[in-house]
């Protein structure tokens, strides 16, 4: 097992380095740059000095290979230095975002859990049935519906219902507090993007342990329980859905992953300063700096994700042993 | 159903009504102060530095925490020629020595928030700094401040400008919303310090920012207008996205925001919120302009780009675009509310602006003929992908030239790709391009139309020296009435004669918010009247 952990964290050099060229090189062949954007952007006037100064000021000027060399030395260092557009450490641009990020991530994750597992596992047991015809139906539209859609509907769902109530619309919160200075403001503000979010991800978790445990339920193990007189909320419970998991895990592991940094459009619609949206504003900026950064945050997001739903393999299923 | 739709545009209606007069005598009631103001803003500032940045973004947070010298007068902001001193006392006076020098009395009573005293060293170092950038430090509007020799503090509470030459175009330049008073003492220490740090004196004191989130500030109590600011603190909200903006002010996230809104948002908060809003409208200093590309044929040719003008029908085009996008005034290459700028009567003997479009597109067709243009070639317009009002102007310019046998494609760009094209590739055959001012200052606005080795800003790659010749002529004449017919020469060349160049509709600006905001007025731009120190709010 330690051997293959050491294994695991040497191939993530490889990976990072990978990451970082191909960042770096995808960056640089975008048309723009970030001192035109800032000067002409706005259709003002400006001064064509002006964009030089700016130019010598970010070092865009400089040969591509000199920008390599410092990009990865300071990563080396876990030094990302400062944001092009707002001249601030990206390590504090991104550990304010991070924090909201991640709390939604694992609100979702929650969300998506508390439903996927019991619906999926109802589903499994009840086949053909019509409360599997409901919750199929349930989880494909999950699927089919884009979560930043869900968002806008709640949220005019949210003002049409208050004001038709109270006479007043009320909306979730639109800046941010932690939830340990102002918990109320920050779960009402939170809890939506949760739901919208924990929705699509709730349905794909819930097909995947739907077809997982009726493969799991046709085993041998299981129809030698059943002949042993076991009660059947046991077999389901302990034996079955235990093995059943596997799979399951991984999809909630890669959707954690996603969702740390790809939720784009929905971070937008409910105002969410995350990551995902400070990632389209790096991009769009040209703020080379932070979007590497960025990149390779996402990236050690899912290496680090990816070997603990290994590591939770084993813890499942006896039977695998990393050696 | 069409009774309900009918009820519904009546709803609209009576409310807009409502709302628009709602502001009027609601200004006259007595200021309550107190209270925290929430306003949402589009973008983030990528500084605080206003000298280096040209962003509303940076406007709208920021300028609450600094003073200006002079400023568009916070009473009559919809005024193009009414400037009041902010730190100078008095009135704005008239220059002496022809026109050349014009001096400021400085307040004896301004304090930084850092707690030291303001005095003319002040000013001049920021001056210095705008107009005389050292080595190595941005500052963007330099060029605005040709005119000007010398910045000098005979003593601690006079500012002298001594100009090289009298121009109309100096004291809308003093007044740019972004020419914050710093410091001299931060200045000397670190140019840049500004860049991240905040120590102004204006009417807030900056609290502190979220970054990406929010910038919240908080009541200066040593402001050195006494009883002002009303307000207790304001948070400004960082929302890029529009649906999510008017949502703010309808669940009451967010009382304002200062940008502007689509016809169609205003629409949606007045039905939804009846008399709990106000809406505000004004023309707006900043226009989409046709660039067209001199160095590809056909539209090297004179006549192949008065085609292309005479092809738009503008005058319609207002009447129908002004119920869908932000735009709405017909007009020259003068912002039109100005003095200096084309009466209608005027515009209709200019290429493009003729009453009859039926005539107009006829000539065009004329002229494409006679110059030989390929009516069977799709051409290449160039677009930037923003929605107000870029992708709905440019698909009705397409459905212009259409009408005289002309095929566009649109190439609808990111803000990075597209000024790209525009200002580097250059592959384009016309290109749309903006241009968007604080102050309403024709005579540097329509530097835009200048040759390119003198504009900067100008990028459909010709040269122009009569229309250089006229700019300067403008630019260095004091006299109004004479200013006036040189830029009636100069919009004449540039949008007919010569058709450097074309001005499709003045945007429009449309501001729906909480009719408990009080104080605030709108002006013909969203760069101006943001100090806040005479909003309040009648909760």
């Amino acid at each position: 097992m330690y051997g293959y952990i050491l294994k695991r964290l040497l191939l993530v050099v490889p990976t990072l380095f990978g990451a970082a060229l191909l960042v770096f090189t995808l960056l640089r062949l975008i048309p723009g740059d970030i001192c035109e954007l800032r000067m002409a952007g706005t259709g003002g006037y400006f001064d064509e000095d002006a964009i030089q100064t700016c130019r010598e000021e970010m070092g865009t000027n400089q040969p591509m290979l000199g920008q390599f060399l410092s990009f990865i030395w300071g990563l080396m260092r876990f030094d990302f230095g400062i944001s092009m557009w707002t001249g601030q450490p990206i390590v504090s641009e991104i550990a304010l975002r991070f924090e909201l990020s991640l709390q939604v991530a694992i609100m979702a994750t929650i969300v998506a859990i508390l439903v996927a597992v019991p619906l999926g596992t109802i589903s499994a047991v009840k086949q053909n049935t019509w409360i599997d015809y409901v919750v199929r139906c349930i989880s494909i539209a999950g699927i089919a519906m884009p979560s930043f859609w869900l968002g806008i509907l709640i949220i005019l769902g949210l003002l049409v219902t208050t004001q038709h109530l109270f006479g007043t619309p009320w909306m979730p919160p639109i800046a941010y507090k932690p939830i340990w200075e102002d918990p109320v403001h920050n779960l009402s503000m939170l809890i939506w993007p949760a739901v919208a979010t924990g929705y699509r991800y709730s349905a794909v978790a819930t097909r995947m342990t739907r077809s997982a445990l009726l493969e799991v339920l046709r085993e041998d193990y299981v129809r030698t329980a059943r002949a042993k007189g076991l009660w059947e909320n046991v077999i389901i419970w302990r034996h079955a859905l235990k093995n059943a998991m596997l799979p399951v895990i991984t999809v909630i592991g890669i959707e954690f992953a996603f969702l740390i940094g790809g939720l784009v459009v929905t971070e937008q619609v409910f105002n969410l300063n995350g990551l995902g949206k400070l990632f389209v504003e790096s991009v769009v900026n040209n703020d080379y700096t932070m979007t590497q950064a960025l990149v390779m945050l996402v990236v050690m997001v899912f290496i680090l994700v990816n070997f603990l739903v290994d590591i939770c393999y084993a813890w499942l299923d006896p039977r695998i042993r990393y050696s | 159903m069409r009774s309900i739709r009918l009820k519904a545009v009546c709803a609209v209606l009576a409310g807009i009504a409502v709302g628009v007069s709602a502001a009027g005598p609601a200004e006259a009631a007595t200021p309550k102060q107190g209270g925290n103001l929430q306003f949402v803003v589009p973008a983030e500032p990528p500084s605080y530095d206003g000298h280096r940045e040209t962003t509303f973004a940076m406007i709208h947070p920021i300028r609450p925490f600094y003073s200006l010298l002079i400023r568009v007068n916070p009473e009559n902001p919809s005024s193009t020629t009414d400037f009041v001193c902010d730190l100078c006392e008095g009135k704005v006076e008239a220059p002496t020595d022809g026109g050349k020098v014009y001096t400021f009395k400085i307040r004896k009573n301004v304090k930084f928030h850092s707690g030291d005293n303001l005095t003319a060293h002040d000013v001049v170092a920021t001056y210095q700094k705008i107009i005389f950038p050292p080595k190595g430090i941005v500052s963007a509007r330099k060029a605005y401040y040709t005119m000007v020799e010398s910045v000098t503090a005979p003593d601690d509470y006079t500012v002298v400008f001594k100009l090289k030459y009298p121009s109309g175009a100096f004291i809308p330049a003093l007044a740019v919303p972004f020419n914050f008073i710093y410091q001299k003492s931060v200045l000397d220490k670190d140019m840049h310090w500004y860049e991240k740090n905040i120590n102004g004196t204006g009417a807030f004191r900056f609290k502190e920012r979220e970054a990406g989130a929010v910038i919240r500030g908080v009541r200066n109590t040593d402001f050195f207008v006494k009883g002002r600011p009303y307000l207790d603190s304001f948070d400004a909200i960082f929302a890029k996205k529009e649906s999510l903006r008017v949502q703010a002010i309808r669940g009451n996230r967010a009382a304002i925001e200062f940008r502007g809104f689509p016809p169609k948002s205003r629409d949606d908060l007045v039905k939804a919120l009846g008399n709990d809003v106000t809406v505000q409208t004004s023309d707006w200093n900043c226009v989409l302009i046709t660039t067209v590309n001199h160095k590809r044929k056909p539209f090297d040719d004179v006549r192949a780009r008065r085609a292309l003008t005479l092809a738009v029908d503008r005058w319609g085009g207002s009447k129908y675009l002004s119920k869908i996008a932000i735009v709405k005034t017909v007009g020259g290459i003068a912002f039109p509310g100005h003095e200096l700028a084309a009466t209608k009567q005027e515009l209709e003997q200019l290429a493009g602006y003729w009453p009859d479009i039926k005539k107009s597109r006829a000539e065009a067709k004329r002229l494409l003929k006679e110059a030989g243009v390929d009516l069977s070639k799709t051409y290449y317009f160039n677009n930037r992908a923003v929605d107000q009002p870029y992708k709905i102007v440019g698909t009705w310019l397409i459905d212009q030239w259409r009408q005289v046998g002309l095929k566009f494609e649109q190439h609808v760009e990111q803000t990075g790709p597209f000024y790209d094209q525009l200002r580097n590739k250059k592959e384009y055959d016309v290109s749309i391009d903006f241009n968007c001012q604080s102050v309403v200052n024709p005579i540097v606005d329509v530097s835009k139309y200048l040759s390119d080795d003198r504009s900067g800003s100008q990028y459909g790659q010709y040269k122009d020296r009569e229309v250089d010749a006229l700019f300067d002529k403008m630019n260095q004449s004091g006299d109004p009435k004479e200013q006036r017919v040189l830029m009636r020469e100069m919009e004449k060349l540039t949008l007919d004669t010569h058709a450097n160049a074309f001005i499709t509709l003045w945007w429009n600006r449309i501001i729906p918010h909480r009719s408990y905001v009080k104080g605030w007025k709108i002006s013909p731009s969203h760069y101006l009247n943001q100090s806040l120190d005479n909003v309040w709010l009648d909760k």
